[in-house]
């Protein structure tokens, strides 16, 4: 369907590719140089404490202190950290500083020297006086009454109309009633209950989070960071140092990796203040350690879904409860949660869905924006639910999803209930390839010989899972990306975009949908994102949004563009009703008359009529339009040790187009890898006083090459009216199968059903000693 | 106190602090290839090739390897004359944010240095201390395969 393509729905080379392999300087760290002050943040040891005094003075006499900030130096502006759009729904809870910690890692202090050996003495210089409080660690004790209060500061406030009681430590709560739950679950001929439980993670971006600052040539700061959202970071600095926009730039060089981490202000703000007040540039960079305890991670969440199923296979109803960890801020709070209910009830139609949650405020690390964001807590339910359905009616549950999971042309009355802290919007699906994905998925893994396989007698077991899934393609209404294009003397193009390359080759994708707009390779495209001073505007890479949405900007611009050539054109040809095509870099009109885009350029920049041919272009997302995937793992479980190897895993998706194929197959390994590796091995351990005891690669297991057995990809074409090229996103959505797959598989295998996720040794062999 | 190191084909004298880090010096020579990403020797991303072997430089003090023989990825190839590894991993997708690729890269070389025909086993072992998150790794193994057989006159 797509060999009408030239360039895109081709594995075109990604353009940054060789410089990043070459080793060039590109990274933000790469920026800067030994004139750098190190800055470095004293962090809180206690997980609720009230800051009694905090003594600098002996820490700021240090030779080679430059500066130390703390809450007695710095304004007290409320604000939230969440990279997202404006209003922003999460909660404003945190302060540049404050005299209260709230989690075992919290800033206390700031401290820039001249290197970082003075900044690391200078930290162990400042002495600081903790009021111990009550804390609280498990999500499950936060509403409890006579819970501690882990936000009792005056100003916390929301912006948007949303449920906010910090006095019951909730940060945000929902609900969204569809029909009659109740009714439709007593009258059920089935129905079945599960809660399950995933961890907090982290996303493990193998370049910490860094940023720089400096002054430019006309006292403006400047802020050179590895960041998904660079607009936001511009306004969430500019709000809380209390300066106009105008007076901030934010760069966003090449960044090694983020995955939601990097939506976030983790400290921009504390650097632009220190160069704010010395005049000298600095730079931050993260240890590790400080990564996994004070950036962010994945919200904790319990799931506790209840349904109902007629003899008849009819669905009746799904009641979905989320309760979710927001740690000690409410990053991302109410909008993680939001999309446990609108990524993952509409896969399965029914009449009547209650979808409820609370978002709670504990003393541990701050989770935030982490792929799948939501969607991956509640697919683990919902997912193990639909086995259990099958079950029970001895159906295959490969032919159970075929037969439920929702058709092109349907829409989802939870589509509309549930938005981004106001009403969702409404749409109907208008590409599913799902049948596609999970026949081909079946195929691959060989469903039909391996799921009714006898087992072995041994103590190895095999078995084999299924799960499929659903996300969508940016935040339907809300969502703005923005890209320009300029043409050059040599019918090059430079294309500038707000859009963040984080290593998923957006920039190459984005390329791509110009060149093939414009008849030309992509090779002719120069691209350059993203810098708040240079780029127009682009909320940033999330929501997987960057192909569907930034794509579609780049695409308008390009046809804006094609105008403005036409208009050369037409003045050279001078011929009337002509038709013209774009193709091989020139404008063809149907008499033959052909034009170089090198003739046109020169014309159009210096011979007649002279202007420069270039524009801005502009997209909004009306809806939000979901890939689908199903994926299929294959297991061995030793039943004497309780280790899991994963020996085959199968994602076939539906992306609409595959701009890149080969792109989105690496985005989907990349997603898959990480979803086995936090399905088995990954997990935050916290100690009582809620200390993290394995801040590290060692002690914190991330899947490595020699880890891994056979990885299978297979890309399902459709077409997405609504996408540039009939694309839709692919980044997100194949890191949410893991988890219920390999649950499901291993029930297979030994007839033991894990919810309580990693699935490590110890809790596999527990649930099979329970077993017997 | 001075070290004498070979970087990359370049004799050179260079100035160093007692407990000094090797991935330091290197960074601070100006060399952006090799990573800090860890600090423990968990991730590779500051690999870099030691008389032959690939090692972490984030754990070798620069004092203990005066005299030695070192490559970096600066050291391997360029943009406009790659290493046929880079053109492989370029060409097989398997750079994506590439912050660890440049450490991925000198394991590779060691292994291709000493065996020119790695079975996928082999190299998920001699890759095996590289931390990638951004890819399932299936892209790293099929490019390592092309360029052995490319390092062999094959096409």
């Amino acid at each position: 369907m797509n060999n009408q393509y030239k360039v895109v729905n081709k594995s075109v080379k990604k353009i940054d590719g060789l410089a990043l392999a070459c080793g060039k300087p590109v990274f933000t760290e790469d920026l800067s140089n030994k004139d750098f002050l190190c800055v470095k943040i004293l962090s809180s040891t206690k997980a609720h404490a009230k800051i009694k005094n905090i003594d600098i003075s002996k820490a700021e006499a240090l030779e080679g202190v430059k500066c130390i900030l703390c809450y007695k130096n710095v304004p007290r502006i409320i604000r939230t950290t969440a990279g997202q759009g404006f209003p922003e729904p999460s909660p404003y809870d945190s302060f540049m500083f404050d005299d209260k910690v709230r989690f075992v890692g919290d800033r206390v202090a700031a401290v820039a020297a001249i290197n970082e050996e003075i900044a690391d003495k200078a930290l162990e210089l400042i002495k600081v006086e903790y009021e111990v409080l009550e804390h609280i660690l498990d999500p499950r004790d936060a509403m409890k009454d006579g819970a501690p209060v882990i936000h009792d500061e005056k100003e916390c406030k929301v912006i948007i109309p949303i449920d906010y009681r910090p006095e019951k430590n909730i940060c945000a709560s929902v609900s969204a009633i569809v029909g009659d739950v109740d009714t439709a679950l007593t009258n059920s001929d089935y129905v079945f209950d599960i809660t399950v439980h995933s961890p907090r993670a982290q996303h493990c971006a193998t370049e910490p989070h860094i940023s720089l600052a400096y002054l430019d040539e006309k006292d403006r700061i400047v802020i050179v960071t590895s960041t998904q959202v660079p607009f936001h970071v511009r306004r969430i600095v500019a709000q809380t140092l209390e300066l106009p926009v105008k007076k901030i730039r934010v760069i966003k060089p090449r960044v090694g990796g983020a995955f939601g981490s990097k939506q976030e202000v983790c400290f921009e703000d504390i650097v632009a203040m220190i160069t704010l007040k010395t005049g000298l540039p600095c730079k931050l960079k993260y240890s590790r350690e400080e990564v996994f305890v004070s950036s962010r991670t994945r919200h904790e969440q319990y799931v506790t879904i209840k349904a109902g199923l007629n003899k008849d296979s009819k669905i009746t109803a799904f009641d979905m409860y989320v309760l979710s960890n927001t740690g000690a801020y409410g990053s991302h709070g109410l909008t993680v949660m939001c999309n446990c209910g609108s990524k993952v009830l509409p896969l399965y139609p029914t009449d009547n869905i209650n979808f409820k949650g609370h978002a709670v405020y504990t003393n541990t690390p701050v989770a935030g924006a982490y792929r799948g964001y939501g969607a991956t807590q509640a697919a683990f339910a919902m997912e193990i639910i639909i086995d259990q359905m099958a079950e029970k009616l001895g159906v295959d549950p490969v032919e159970f999803r075929l037969s439920h999971h929702i058709q092109e042309g349907q829409g989802s009355a939870i589509f509309q209930a549930l938005g981004e802290g106001r009403e969702g919007v409404e749409q109907k699906v208008k590409t599913c390839g799902l049948p596609d994905c999970i026949k081909l998925g079946a195929k691959e893994i060989g469903w039909k010989e391996k799921y009714y396989k006898p087992k072995d007698k041994g103590p190895i077991k095999r078995g084999i899972g299924i799960a499929a899934l659903m996300q969508g393609s940016s935040i339907p209404e809300i969502d703005m990306a923005s890209a320009s294009l300029k043409m050059n003397e040599d019918g090059s193009f430079n294309l500038l975009v707000g859009a963040t390359d984080l290593g998923t080759g957006s920039d190459t994708v984005l390329a791509q949908i110009a060149a093939e707009s414009l008849g030309i390779s992509e090779e002719d495209i120069i691209v350059y994102s993203s810098d708040t001073d240079m780029t127009p505007f682009d909320v940033g890479a999330y929501a997987s949004s960057t192909t569907y949405l930034s794509g579609m900007a780049v695409k308008n611009a390009a046809e804006q563009v094609k105008e403005q050539i036409l208009k050369v054109v037409s003045e050279m040809f001078m011929e009337k009703d002509a038709i013209y095509t774009f193709a091989n870099k020139k404008v063809k009109s149907n008499s033959g008359k052909e034009a170089s885009f090198e003739e046109i350029a020169l014309r159009a920049l210096y011979q007649q009529n002279q202007f420069q041919i270039g524009s801005i272009g502009s997209a909004i997302s009306h809806s939000s339009p979901p890939p689908f995937s199903a994926h299929f793992v294959e297991v061995e479980v030793d039943t004497e040790t309780g280790k899991v190897i994963v020996l085959k895993y199968v994602a076939a998706v539906d992306c609409g187009t595959a701009i890149n194929p080969k792109l989105a197959e690496g985005q989907t390994e990349g997603a898959v890898l990480n979803g086995i590796s936090y399905a088995l091995t990954e997990n935050y351990i916290l100690n009582s006083y809620g200390k993290m005891l394995n801040p590290n690669f060692r002690h914190y297991k991330t899947l490595k090459m020699n880890d891994i057995k056979e990885i299978k990809t297979i890309l399902v074409p459709t077409h997405e009216p609504t996408g540039p090229y009939g694309a839709k996103s692919v980044s997100e959505i194949s890191i949410n199968g893991a988890m219920p797959a390999i649950s499901n598989a291993i029930y297979n295998a030994t007839g033991v059903r894990l919810t309580d996720a990693p699935f490590t040794p110890d809790r596999v062999l527990k649930a099979l000693k329970s077993k017997i | 106190m001075q070290v004498n190191l070979n970087i990359n084909n370049q004799n050179k004298t260079i100035e160093i602090e007692p407990g000094e880090i090797l991935l330091d010096t290197l960074r601070n020579s100006g060399l952006h290839g090799p990573k800090r990403a860890c600090s423990t020797g968990d991730c590779g991303a500051c690999t870099v090739i030691i008389n032959g072997e690939a090692v972490n430089s984030c754990l070798i003090f620069t004092a203990s390897v005066d005299g030695a023989k070192i490559l970096t990825v600066e050291g391997l190839g360029t943009v406009s004359n790659p290493h046929p590894l880079q053109k492989a991993f370029v060409e097989e997708g398997a750079v994506q944010c590439g912050y660890c690729i440049p450490g991925m890269l000198m394991s590779a070389k060691v292994l291709l240095d000493k065996n020119n025909n790695p079975s996928e086993e082999e190299i998920k072992t001699a890759l095996g201390g590289h931390l990638c998150r951004c890819t399932g790794y299936v892209k790293q193994i099929k490019a390592v395969m092309k360029a052995a057989l490319q390092l062999k006159g094959g096409r």
